[in-house]
């Protein structure tokens, strides 16, 4: 059963990512109930957004007001990232992608869930997808709730813990094929130097923002330096940059 | 629930669903460009290294604990252990030494 076992590992896949979004969604939650919204608000608009950064500005958006014409555009620049990645991804896909698939797969593209999705060698099928957005945004929606009903429910170094998760996934993906290919190794360079810099230099970019620009730069500074052989040669590279 | 509340959410959902959508379901034809396979083939690793540097080192709420966990993550990393095994070994790092500090 190829299907059940592309599910089951999309979810064990999507723990870590879980995990990073429960603590993560308490603040998105702990906001939502600061702007006067009720817990069922909260945990809906995290049901039908999941995303951080435009669900965070969104929520100020509702609190002060805003017109529906400033929600869109806020909601388009903050994740336009989303149009980049899912075009990436476009370029995986698996032939069992059907239409339909590709319309319920959408909703779940994130920027973790991207990362480990584009990062696998091996053509992305819906299985895989819909385990790791069914355990990722179940984390969303509960800490989103748990966040608006009762506060900051975890002690502080608990919470703190859980937010290194994510970062310590990230780390799992980019440094084993950073360490085989001088290539990847000088994108994931350039991209952390680039970001460094918003963070240090150029704090007026808002975060979004920064990551993407930096990730761009970095990434067509790699194309341009160390373009890619034809796809065949691609394809068969090693494949211990993956999960097992 | 407040219809101007379901109304904000309808749009921030809509929008955003279709920012996503739109180019993973209609864009189907290969890329012929060798420059822009090379760059889609960089970004993922590119979008992870911007989004953990610098972030991971305020991901605790304490730089120290952040830097233990960043360095047993690293080091499990560059042996290859699983995610799940980095990931937790990072947390657990970070929640060891935030008990002693």
């Amino acid at each position: 059963m190829k299907t059940a076992k592309d599910f089951s590992r999309g979810i064990a896949d999507g723990i870590p990512i879980m995990l990073g979004y429960l603590s993560v969604s308490f603040a998105i939650g702990i906001k939502s109930a600061a702007a006067g919204l009720t817990t069922f608000e909260a945990a809906l608009i995290s049901l039908t957004n999941l995303t951080s950064a435009g669900q965070a500005k969104g929520i100020d958006i509702i609190a002060a007001n805003g017109t529906l014409v400033e929600m869109i555009l806020v909601q388009l620049i903050i994740n336009i990232r989303y149009s980049l990645m899912g075009l990436t991804l476009s370029q995986r896909l698996d032939p069992e992608f059907k239409l339909k698939h590709r319309l319920l797969a959408s909703y779940g593209i994130t920027d973790e869930i991207f990362a480990l999705c584009a990062a696998r060698k091996s053509p992305l099928c819906p299985s895989y997808m819909y385990g790791m957005i069914l355990v990722a945004a179940s984390g969303w929606v509960t800490g989103t709730a748990m966040g608006a009903a009762a506060g900051q429910l975890l002690p502080e170094v608990v919470a703190g813990a859980l937010g290194i998760m994510l970062y310590g996934m990230f780390l799992a993906i980019i440094i084993p094929p950073a360490r085989k290919e001088r290539s990847v190794l000088c994108v994931v360079i350039a991209a952390a130097l680039f970001s460094l810099l918003f963070a240090e230099l150029i704090k007026a970019v808002p975060d979004g923002f920064a990551m993407i620009i930096s990730a761009v730069a970095a990434a067509a500074l790699g194309a341009a330096v160390f373009p890619i052989k034809d796809e065949n040669e691609n394809k068969s590279k090693s494949r211990s940059g993956e999960a097992e | 629930m407040h219809a101007r509340v379901l109304i904000y959410t309808a749009v921030m959902a809509g929008v955003t669903y279709l920012i996503r959508m739109l180019p993973f379901t209609f864009f189907t034809k290969k890329i012929e460009s060798r420059f822009v396979r090379s760059f889609l083939y960089y970004i993922p690793y590119a979008v992870l290294s911007a989004m953990t540097i610098p972030a991971i080192i305020d991901s605790t709420g304490s730089r120290i604990t952040a830097a233990a966990g960043t360095a047993v993550a690293v080091v499990l990393a560059y042996f290859e252990l699983p995610l799940i095994v980095v990931a937790s070994a990072a947390s657990v790092t970070a929640l060891i030494i935030g008990l002693i500090i």
